[in-house]
């Protein structure tokens, strides 16, 4: 059965398979060397939060931070809830979030040495045009909540423990309706992305809570429309903060630290408030006002 | 050069290639539909654009969840195949536990490879001094994870198979237990190249492991699979299936070929 020239097929089959493995550990082995990232380039990796990403802020302001200081920035945008533990377990060097009683936890526990505010944006409230609670054209998102509670109209819960999902649940708590006790099925906790929240609200006739970049953004939008925008309540702060070296020795402290700076420098405030989409500016820049 | 640094004029789709479509208006035109009435036309149209303007972020994409895949599904050949052989040839206690766990873990969810990877790799886990998360170096290991038992376990059957069939002929010519792999393996190529054309699927459609470990960071982690997740979340619907269209075309392609180099070697081989 195994003639001469079978045995010579084996070899030169196996001959193939190990110049194949070869080849693909010297195109595999160092991770960075074949994708924009050439060996060498300085790059630091940023958790940030999925309305920084979908609305196209970071592709607007990374590479012009990029051709100042050749820092290639990896941003890895998940919900501020997550991108904060991504920051505690060391996993990135800078985190850039919205959720000011979150963030202060982070740097409670040690985690970041200081806090930084580097813009605003707000929220709106999202609904469908027939506007089952009637509270379209509105500017209190307290009393809108209340009516869509009253009514039971649908309403969309990010439920992923993200900037936007921590504000929703602070207005409920302004207007005083305990949702453990009030929500029925109208309340649809989908714990997803911003984006995906609004592509849900759409399919079901819902309303939701958005940041007004991601909306601006957003493309999918059927039968939604903005329903209340306005209220002061409905400010959206956005901090950044470097990860402690103290807690995490690997992280890269001074280029995580020149991102910080140049966010909140007068260069990079400018590259945020020139972001615009269909002439619609997205984030306001607000690293100097206290308290912020 | 990295591909951020091209002048970008079209916000919308930097985010997720990196780099701005050379055929803007096409792009454009997708922004029109909603779910209620879903553009065929549209999503055509998006996957042809993608496909002639060759724009440079996609072939990126493209080009990345080639490597990663196909490198997870060789990784995954080079020790499933010799690993299935020898769990078809030999003989000792518990072997029906191990095949059956094996078979099951043909059905392990994407998603919670992906997160035993991570917590592996995450600078707070085990092998966090290597710094490999969110790279593709972490996406190419979970996807191992994932082809492994595939090829483990097909292998095993197909040698087992072979082996019942030939084992007085290849002791004839003094083959005998492990010294019959090879030969077994030669024998058995073609349905063990379908093998790894299974575990090339399941890396190549699965998103729920890659995203995780890789991040989905823009020019470097960011696959096919994860560009879809994006835009969808954007709900630049048309252009996330017309992504999808792309995808099964690759697979396609990648099967066809497949397929033709079988049909000639069997042919040479006689």
């Amino acid at each position: 059965m195994i003639a001469p020239r079978r045995l010579l097929l084996i070899a030169g089959f196996s001959a193939a398979l190990a110049g194949l493995a070869l080849a693909q550990t010297a195109t595999v082995a160092p991770p960075a060397a074949s994708t924009p990232a050439a060996a060498g380039t300085r790059f630091i990796t940023v958790s940030s939060t999925t309305s920084t990403q979908d609305s196209g802020l970071f592709g607007h302001i990374l590479p012009l931070f990029q051709a100042r200081t050749g820092i290639e920035v990896r941003v890895v945008s998940q919900g501020t809830g997550q991108a904060l533990d991504t920051g505690r377990r060391g996993d990135a060097d800078v985190v850039f979030v919205h959720a000011k009683a979150q963030e202060e936890k982070f740097l409670a526990e040690g985690f970041a040495l200081e806090r930084k505010p580097v813009m605003y944006n707000d929220f709106v409230l999202i609904g469908p045009k027939s506007d089952p609670a009637g509270v379209a054209g509105t500017k209190d998102i307290v009393a809108a909540l209340k009516a869509i509670q009253e009514k039971s109209a649908p309403f969309v819960s990010r439920g992923d423990k993200s900037g936007t999902h921590s504000a929703e649940l602070a207005l409920w708590k302004i207007a005083g309706i305990d949702l453990d006790q009030k929500k029925g099925s109208w309340y649809r906790d989908i714990g997803q992305g911003m984006g995906a929240a609004l592509n849900t609200a759409g399919g079901m006739g819902a309303y939701v809570l958005s940041d007004r970049g991601t909306w601006i953004a957003f493309k999918n939008r059927g039968d939604l429309t903005i329903a209340v925008e306005g209220d002061r309540r409905l400010f959206n702060q956005y901090g950044v903060m470097a990860v402690n070296p103290a807690k995490h020795p690997h992280v890269k402290v001074s280029d995580g630290q020149a991102f910080v700076n140049w966010l909140i420098s007068p260069e990079g405030q400018k590259a945020i408030a020139e972001y615009k989409i269909d002439g619609q500016q997205l984030f306001f820049p607000n690293a100097t006002q206290a308290g912020a | 050069m990295p591909r951020q640094r091209r002048p970008l004029d079209h916000p919308s789709r930097r985010d997720s290639f990196g780099s701005a479509p050379e055929d803007e208006g096409c792009a454009s035109k997708l922004t029109q539909s909603g779910v209620g009435q879903v553009d065929f036309a549209a999503i055509f149209k998006a996957a042809f654009a993608l496909v002639v303007g060759l724009d440079p972020g996609f072939l990126a994409i493209v080009g990345l969840s080639l490597r990663v895949t196909l490198s997870a599904v060789l990784i995954a050949g080079l020790i499933g195949l010799p690993l299935g052989a020898a769990l078809a040839l030999a003989r000792f206690p518990g072997r029906s536990v191990v095949i059956v766990c094996l078979n099951a873990l043909m059905g392990l969810p994407p998603v919670v490879a992906g997160l035993f990877v991570f917590l592996l790799l995450s600078r707070s886990g085990p092998l966090g001094p290597l710094g490999l998360l969110f790279t593709p170096t972490a996406m190419i290991a979970a996807q191992v994870i994932l082809v492994l038992p595939i090829v483990i376990a097909l292998t095993r059957q197909t040698v087992e198979d072979l082996w019942s069939e030939y084992r007085d002929h290849l002791r004839s010519v003094g083959l005998e237990g492990m010294r019959a792999i090879p030969t077994l393996l030669f024998d058995g190529r073609f349905a063990l190249a379908t093998a790894l054309l299974a575990g090339f699927g399941r890396a190549s459609a699965e998103v729920g492991a890659v995203l995780i470990v890789g991040g989905n960071i823009a020019g470097y982690t960011r696959t096919m699979t994860t560009t879809i997740t994006l835009e969808t979340s954007k709900g630049d619907l048309p252009l996330a299936l017309g992504l999808g269209l792309v995808l099964i075309a690759l697979t396609l392609a990648i099967n066809a070929v497949a397929f033709g180099a079988s049909r000639i070697g069997a042919r040479y081989a006689g």
